[in-house]
């Protein structure tokens, strides 16, 4: 043991004289955190859609009353009133405006007639988002309209009643679960496999094989010692992060002891995958090359970003094996769900047996010799 | 050597050692045992199988066939035991930049499993030998390569072994911390009875340091014994280098015939290297007799015979050759890899 907590002092020593090491593990997840969570997912505000009214009676002020108290409450877009639809259509085009609302002559009078009137719309489709964005808006506006003044005694309609276990969750809290695991994984590919490469690149390792060290306790060590680096990097980024997404998860004892287990069972996985793809690798080119590749393999298809239900069958496959996959699934239920030991105990035991099963085939892949 | 080293048991023992890496034979079929307390140089250039025979016998590359025991173990069966007896001082500077010296020295002392109470003296006895006792708390990015190398013998007697394996040891040093290295090593040998294997390609540090020098070429031990018998084993006791003005093919023949001259070799540039039995009276004769064919003398130089003769005299290359077509050989070291 006395050799094994060498080795673990040896990391550790150096890992705290190099806090470049620390920052730069969180730098990426970080700034992912920032940058996608407010670039992705928020709601569109202050759309400008331009409205030509051929009608201007009764029905079509109504319209534009609407579209005032859009304007006021939930700000979705403003109105710019247009003379006439060419014009409109052609601005959309060019993107002076996000979209444009043509009512049509005599739609009072068809509205009157029960004569089913028509609403124009025209969006610029090259932008799936906007575009959503305004034809959902739109769509309740109309429904609004077709609602009857009086509701009818006996309401024949179906209708769908949509209920939210949780508070609107922002896209930057949905985020923080992959930013974590990012930032544990990015702590093991710099502490665990670049610096390890490095390490036997510059003869290191060759003074630590010619002593009686046993390949057991070496394996043990460095992963150890590579487990802790990812640790402490998951515990900074969820402080961190969860401060700056405003979740009070940490503030909770008992999230923080789940949040806890579940960063030990992800840093014993992420280590023990790194140390079996590294464990016969000589050159300290190769965990520079294949970092970008590894990044995107591991972490767009654990469903961080968008659910992996979405995925063709293949992704799904790789979803299946992917650690960062359990990684991203518990912390999203403790962070966002409050699921308790019950949502995450799957995860925890997956990613135990994926890092234990990774370091029995990587100690006997590991030379005790040059 | 002394004869009391002569009588011990062998403290290494190396028996038709080879090591092969597909087909190639790195070392083929060496054997030599070197005894108690005895300082062992293995002399020869770059690629001639030195480092790859100090690696088998410190256990780090496995033995293709033939044996070495080291303190009475086998590598090969007994590789823990062997470990636990010698200390290595690898090639490359390995130490951990980012520590401080005492730290390099403990984390290998706890390496090694030393008791916590010894481990304190040890650290300070070897501090004080190395002369490192006020860098003790310096990281060692701080010091120069003198300085690290110096960490790096005290690093590989921090468990106090036996035997003490050394590979190229002042390989990038400057003159001054060489002959530092080389008074260091001589006073830990002294102090604690050690018995040292060294591999230099420098005739001067081995003819300094070693009671017995082995010579290595393409894998083969091609000659073993005392700097002293070694030396004498080259015909002539004298060395006469001369360089004439004018370039004539008579001039070795001529030089054969001069007293007490063994063999002369023609180098490059109308050098002449005269092997002789009686320096003094060569150099005369060869004075009057360019005077007497009128002849200028570029250059004159008269020495013993050295380690580099015996080397040129065993293997028919100089060593320092073998050095430059080595060097234009050898691949840069890449980015974030040391030398």
């Amino acid at each position: 043991m006395t050799r094994m907590f060498a080795i673990v002092e040896r990391e550790m020593r150096k890992f705290f004289r190099s806090p470049a090491l620390m920052m730069v593990s969180m730098a990426l997840p970080l700034v992912q955190l920032v940058i996608l969570g407010n670039a992705f997912g928020g709601k569109i505000r202050n759309a400008r859609v331009g409205v030509v009214d051929y009608d201007h009676g009764y029905q079509a002020l109504k319209i534009h009353e609407a579209f005032d108290s859009i304007a006021a409450n939930i700000r979705t877009f403003t109105t710019v009133p247009y003379q006439n639809e060419k014009q409109a259509r052609e601005d959309v085009r060019t993107g002076k405006i996000d979209g444009a609302v043509i009512i049509p002559r005599q739609y009072s009078r068809r509205v009157l007639a029960g004569d089913s009137p028509d609403i124009g719309l025209v969006v610029d489709n090259t932008d799936q988002v906007m575009s959503s964005a305004l034809e959902a808006e739109m769509q309740s506006l109309v429904d609004a309209l077709n609602a009857p003044i009086i509701q009818p005694l006996v309401v024949k309609e179906i209708t769908l009643k949509i209920v939210e276990l949780y508070p609107y969750v922002e896209y930057m809290k949905y985020l923080l679960a992959g930013s974590i695991a990012l930032a544990m994984y990015v702590a093991v590919m710099i502490g665990g496999g670049m610096l390890y490469i490095d390490d036997k690149a510059r003869g290191v390792h060759e003074g630590y094989l010619v002593t009686p060290i046993t390949r057991l306790e070496l394996v043990l060590g460095l992963n150890l010692a590579g487990a802790i680096k990812a640790i402490l990097s998951g515990i900074c980024l969820t402080v961190i992060g969860t401060l700056l997404s405003g979740l009070g998860v940490i503030f909770h004892p008992w999230a923080l002891l789940q949040l806890s287990l579940l960063i030990v069972a992800v840093s014993v996985a992420f280590n023990g995958m790194m140390f079996l793809m590294m464990v016969r690798v000589e050159d300290p080119l190769v965990p520079r090359a294949i970092f970008g590749v590894l990044n995107t393999l591991l972490f767009f298809p654990s469903g961080a970003i968008s659910p992996i239900s979405g995925f063709p069958s293949w992704l799904k496959a790789i979803a299946t094996v992917d650690p960062f996959t359990y990684a991203v699934h518990g912390l999203k239920e403790i962070l966002l769900k409050d699921g308790g030991f019950a949502a995450i105990w799957p995860d925890i035991t997956f990613l135990f047996l994926f890092g234990a099963t990774c370091l029995l085939i990587a100690t006997p892949l590991f030379k005790r010799t040059l | 050597m002394s004869i009391e080293s002569i009588t011990k048991p062998a403290a290494i023992a190396v028996e038709n050692i080879i090591k092969r890496y597909g087909d190639f034979e790195a070392v083929k079929g060496i054997t030599f045992s070197v005894a108690e307390g005895e300082i062992f140089g293995l002399l020869g250039p770059n690629g001639a199988g030195k480092s790859t025979l100090i690696r088998m016998m410190t256990t780090l590359i496995p033995v293709t066939a033939g044996k070495a025991i080291i303190a009475g173990h086998d590598v090969s069966r007994d590789s823990d035991a062997v470990r636990r007896v010698i200390g290595v001082i690898p090639q490359a500077l390995t130490s951990d930049i980012d520590l401080t010296v005492e730290e390099n020295l403990s984390i290998y002392a706890k390496l090694y499993e030393v008791p916590k109470a010894q481990r304190k003296r040890n650290i300070d006895d070897l501090l004080e030998a190395v002369d490192l006792t006020k860098w003790r708390n310096a990281q060692t990015k701080t010091l120069s390569g003198g300085m690290r190398r110096r960490l790096e013998i005290a690093r590989g007697l921090v468990h106090n072994p036996t035997i003490f394996f050394l590979d190229e040891p002042t390989t990038g040093l400057d003159p001054v911390s060489r002959v530092a290295v080389w008074e260091m090593l001589s006073n830990l040998k002294a102090q604690r009875n050690l018995t040292i294997l060294i591999t230099t390609h420098y005739m001067d540090e081995a003819d300094r340091l070693c009671d017995r020098i082995a010579i290595v070429d393409h894998g083969k031990l091609v000659a073993l014994d005392t700097p002293m018998a070694l030396k004498a084993s080259v015909p002539g006791n004298n060395v006469v280098e001369v360089q004439f003005t004018r370039e004539s093919t008579d001039w070795p023949a001529r030089l054969e015939r001069l007293t007490g001259v063994t063999a002369v070799e023609s180098q490059s540039g109308g050098m002449y290297r005269v092997l002789t039995s009686n320096g003094s009276v060569t150099t005369t004769q060869l004075v009057e007799m360019a005077v007497s064919h009128h002849e200028t003398l570029k250059s004159l130089s008269v020495q013993n015979t050295t380690l580099d003769d015996v080397f040129v005299h065993f293997t028919g290359r100089a060593l320092r050759d073998e050095q430059v077509k080595a060097a234009a050989f050898t691949m840069p070291p890449r980015p974030g890899m040391q030398p």
